[in-house]
């Protein structure tokens, strides 16, 4: 922590490579146990400090779960979530969570709801201005500074977002489909820069999509998840050259890679509708 | 300029279907004074002094009473939105309290509060409360929850969400409530002097009505109480602007 925090700037200037992550036989229950919904039914994940993991799985089998469990935000019914050895807790500034929606707040500039996390923590009015506005720059807002929300584009505002999840510099970035409200263009850009992001500043970064090429386009490692209750099905490791261009994607061994996470999206779904084959199926 | 000029287009054709009132009907000035018999006394009454000697101490008494009775409806609000324990236990009193005349009340509570300023605001206060009160909560609730999960995730205090988004985003339902509140202000106000005060706007509508059958003189100090609300109506609302411009 004090290594790069005496950076002092923030982004882009730390020395370190982010925090592993350790989630333990992890299990998560919604309501009371006789009608409860089980999100969450024992997963076990490492996650290597400076990696990038995508997670990839149908609607509700507990991606969002999984990021609110390391963000802290959420405590599970059973198992561990540990990150760097300790109980993540929201606010720890070890990691910064970004959401589908921008969610930023209306009557508030972009570099005033970009500052709101070093506001929360205290840090002086000035030092806040200088590092949202270099935040601002780092992800091409620079003209947007002084502009509200409604003002923004869709994918200005996420990129507003971004910069909010950034600005403590956590070793941890969370990241829940930022990209999934945008068209098809703009998220390539967004994924080509979100990989210069991490590549000029390696973190952990914990990735949830639906896109399988994102997944393989983005990811060191693609964690596939079976439906609800979500549990870790398949982990394909993605053995692609960096940095990776658009074009890669083409790349017949990205092709293999694409197959083999939708094979095993696939093979997840059978699961569901074979619940007996449920114990020896789940890797 | 449109605004002012509807405005006052519609002020011109209240003021005629007024004197045609009083020409038609005939009535007698005690029951209908026509607009310029009412224009006169006004006239006269602020010549002598005796509009503003009234209306001084009861403009004192809404702007003593809407301040006191906001600021404890605003905070009280608050609490009620954000606790649904302090709801269930406070709001029956608070509704209860609300359903009982406050004019059955008055002449008790001024005996309480010693049947001084501090009674009428105390009356004029809690006529405001419930309004006030009950849209600060309504506003509160209604927060985005998806901010709040967002706040919580960057590791903000209880305080810090109620100061930078709770409060923020329940201003626009916070200020209708407001604009209800400080028109029954001046109702409050008068309420409180009719319960006992010798001087006020109420005071001098019971002098002209009862005391002197001046029927004018009522207008003018019911005119005068319209006035006063709509001036008040619209510092609110000249506030709401500045405040929520965004």
């Amino acid at each position: 922590m004090s290594a790069h925090s005496t950076q002092g700037t923030g982004l882009g200037t730390g020395l370190g490579t982010g925090l592993g992550v350790t989630i333990d036989d992890v299990g998560v229950y919604f309501g009371a146990r006789s009608d409860g919904v089980e999100a969450l039914g024992g997963v076990n994940l490492e996650i290597a400090a400076g990696s990038f993991t995508a997670v990839i799985g149908p609607n509700g089998c507990g991606k969002s779960t999984l990021l609110r469990l390391v963000a802290g935000l959420l405590e599970p019914t059973g198992g561990t979530v540990m990150v760097d050895g300790s109980v993540p807790r929201p606010g720890d500034g070890r990691a910064g969570l970004g959401f589908q929606q921008p969610r930023l707040i209306s009557w508030r500039t972009t570099i005033d709801n970009v500052a709101l996390p070093l506001e929360l923590a205290g840090v002086p009015a000035a030092e806040r201005r200088a590092r949202a506005s270099e935040a601002l720059d780092r992800v091409g807002l620079t003209a947007a500074a002084s502009l509200r929300p409604r003002e923004l584009s869709g994918g200005m505002a996420q990129r507003a977002a971004i910069a909010r999840a950034l600005i403590g510099d956590p070793p941890v970035l969370l990241l829940d489909e930022p990209f999934s409200a945008l068209d098809a263009l703009t998220r390539e850009t967004f994924n080509d820069e979100l990989q210069r992001l991490w590549m000029e500043r390696p973190r952990t970064v914990v990735f949830v999509t639906h896109s399988v090429s994102e997944a393989v386009a983005l990811a060191d490692r693609v964690v596939v998840m079976t439906p609800r209750p979500g549990r870790v099905a398949r982990i394909v490791d993605v053995d692609l050259p960096r940095p990776r261009p658009a074009e890669l994607l083409g790349d017949p061994r990205a092709a293999e890679l694409a197959a083999e996470v939708r094979a095993a999206l696939s093979e997840g779904h059978a699961l569901e509708l074979r619940p007996w084959a449920d114990q020896e199926g789940a890797a | 300029m449109r605004r002012g000029g509807a405005a006052a287009l519609s002020f011109v054709v209240f003021l005629m279907v007024w004197k045609l009132a009083t020409v038609i009907g005939g009535y007698p000035e005690y029951i209908l004074p026509a607009p310029e018999v009412v224009g006169e006394r006004a006239w006269r009454a602020i010549g002598s002094g005796i509009l503003w000697e009234h209306s001084a101490v009861t403009l004192l008494e809404i702007v003593l009473g809407f301040v006191v009775g906001a600021t404890a409806a605003v905070v009280t609000g608050i609490a009620l939105g954000k606790s649904v324990l302090i709801e269930r236990v406070l709001s029956p009193y608070i509704v209860a309290a609300q359903a009982v005349p406050i004019l059955a009340l008055a002449p008790l509570l001024d005996i309480w509060f010693g049947g001084g300023l501090l009674a009428r605001v105390v009356i004029c206060a809690l006529i405001i409360f419930f309004p006030i009160a009950i849209a600060t909560m309504v506003g509160i609730r209604s927060v985005d929850p998806l901010l709040t999960e967002m706040l919580r995730s960057l590791g903000a205090t209880n305080p810090q969400r109620t100061r930078l988004l709770e409060i923020p985003s329940a201003l626009p339902v916070i200020f209708g409530g407001l604009r209800v509140g400080v028109t029954l202000a001046v109702i409050g106000a008068v309420v409180a002097e009719w319960a006992g005060a010798s001087l006020g706007l109420g005071v001098l509508i019971n002098i002209a009505n009862q005391g002197l059958f001046d029927t004018p003189l009522m207008f003018v100090a019911l005119a005068t109480l319209a006035i006063i609300g709509l001036v008040f109506y619209g510092l609110v609302l000249f506030v709401e602007r500045r405040l929520l411009s965004h």
